[in-house]
């Protein structure tokens, strides 16, 4: 005999109910199975109206994330062996508007990232080709923060940005760091203004859940702590300095 | 744009913190828990007064108890704000926390100088 | 997405119970408890002792009420969690640079804990 596990499943069908259910499912356990291939063998075996996002099953592209067990994780980097003998609770990522079934709404995620304008800003961009020169040294101080696949876990485990929803979040703030940090970039100042602001670093009361769910090791908490350290220092220098410098 | 208070507060949070981690266990080992218990005798007033009469150690003292209740302070509000989500009351919260961590340090100068 | 349905989750007033995580964390802000607490029993130790011997005899004696005790003891269990928590996660907002080479987090944690030892010795030694 095979062996079997449960899934529990957020089913949420507007046109069907207003409120969401659970659907059980019972599958085959393999031991080699991630909840990813789970959902898709409920989808082209059991149930085709089952709806979730997924693309390259190899934890780059960041669209799998599901609250697995109540604990936002990448669906496709996550066995069912952690979870037996089961059953395992699946629900859309955490603190965002549902759509459908698992698949969440992230326009509010994208408008944040905007804000934190993550390309790199030059004064002297278009006015000559050259080379923008780096040492790995340099690099190396922001290429964790590079590492960012935007799975929005750490939006999904931050409660500060369930109960605050005007909090920038995480992988926003490490992405402003990313390029603040870059060598070459010279947008500083026209980050922090947007970042010091009430909404940006100063909710954060450093849970740190953002950091232990990044599937990347990305450490946003720790980047906006490093953040909170520069926004302070600076509000003391331009209050007993105030006619320092500043562009 | 406006001058946000945030880093300011967060600030006195921050040095506060490390000023209490620092300082407080050991204090109130000695004089809270193993003098009361008996454990070790207390240290004699001599002792004690002469410590609060070196100005830079008085200054230490004052600054750790300021600036621990500044760390209360915020940490609190946050607390209050998000365990039970009293978000919309930031204002008042914050006059009666941050209230409380400058009425101490004012009673701390009145008491000791 | 204008105009699109969407179902919003609510969020519980007990959602700190709910991952373990979470629940360290509002347990960790609540030694700010212990803080306060402790500096205001430093504040009345100190204004005893500028009123004389008398009062810091009587305060000292103060002390000793069980429920005192009780609380004190529990603002210990409060004040340690703190510091502990306090020196390990000082290194994510300090990054001290050596020239080319970032001080790994462990050693600036390692020098907290140092200066906690130093300066807990230094009480001791002049108080005792």
């Amino acid at each position: 005999m095979k062996d079997l596990i449960t899934l529990n499943v957020f089913r949420y069908q507007p046109e069907k109910s207003k409120e969401p259910t659970y659907q059980e499912y019972e599958i085959p356990y393999h031991k080699d199975w991630v909840i990813l291939d789970a959902l898709n063998y409920i989808k082209d075996q059991i149930d085709g109206s089952l709806t979730y996002r997924w693309s390259c099953r190899m934890g780059v592209c960041g669209s799998c994330g599901m609250m697995v067990n109540g604990k936002p994780v990448l669906t496709c980097a996550t066995f069912l062996e952690s979870y037996t003998p089961g059953p395992i609770r699946i629900e859309p990522l955490e603190n965002f508007p549902v759509i459908r079934d698992l698949v969440i709404d992230m326009s509010d995620f994208l408008e944040k990232l905007k804000k934190v304008k993550p390309w790199i800003i030059r004064k002297d961009v278009g006015s000559e080709d050259r080379e923008y020169l780096q040492t790995p040294s340099q690099l190396a101080d922001y290429k964790q923060y590079s590492m960012c696949i935007n799975c929005m876990l750490c939006y999904a485990a931050c409660p500060v940005y369930g109960l605050e929803p005007e909090f920038i979040g995480p992988a926003a703030l490490a992405l402003a760091q990313r390029y603040n940090m870059d060598s070459r970039d010279e947008g500083k100042n026209q980050r922090m203004k947007a970042l010091s602001h009430d909404t940006g670093i100063w909710q954060c009361t450093f849970v740190g859940d953002c950091s232990a769910v990044c599937p990347k090791n990305v450490d946003p908490a720790g980047a906006i702590q490093r953040y909170k350290v520069e926004g302070a220092s600076n509000w003391w220098k331009t209050l007993l300095l105030p006619y320092a410098s500043k562009d | 744009m406006k001058r946000s208070f945030e880093p300011f507060w967060w600030s006195l949070f921050g040095a506060g913190g490390a000023l209490s981690a620092l300082f407080l266990p050991i204090l109130l080992l000695i004089f809270f828990i193993a003098i009361p218990l008996d454990l070790i005798r207390s240290p004699s007033f001599e002792t004690v007064s002469e410590i609060l009469e070196m100005w830079w150690l008085k200054l230490i003292l004052t600054g750790v108890i300021s600036l621990s209740m500044f760390h209360w302070a915020h940490r609190f509000r946050f607390t209050l704000e998000e365990g039970l989500q009293l978000h919309r009351w930031d204002r008042i919260i914050a006059v009666i926390c941050y209230g409380t961590a400058i009425i101490t340090t004012l009673l701390s100068l009145i008491f000791l100088y | 997405m204008e105009g699109l349905q969407t179902y919003k989750r609510k969020i519980g007033i007990f959602w700190w119970t709910k991952r373990l995580s979470h629940f360290r964390f509002i347990s960790r802000e609540l030694t700010s408890i212990a803080v306060a607490f402790i500096a205001i029993e430093l504040l009345l130790l100190s204004k005893a002792i500028m009123n004389g011997e008398e009062s810091y005899q009587a305060f000292v004696q103060s002390l000793t009420h069980p429920i005192l005790i009780i609380l004190n003891l529990i603002a210990l269990g409060g004040i340690l969690y703190h510091s502990i928590t306090w020196f390990n996660l000082a290194p994510k907002a300090m990054v001290i640079k050596l020239g080319e080479n970032k001080v790994p987090g462990f050693l600036i944690a390692l020098g907290n804990y140092l200066g906690w030892i130093v300066i807990s010795a230094i009480i001791v030694w002049s108080l005792l």
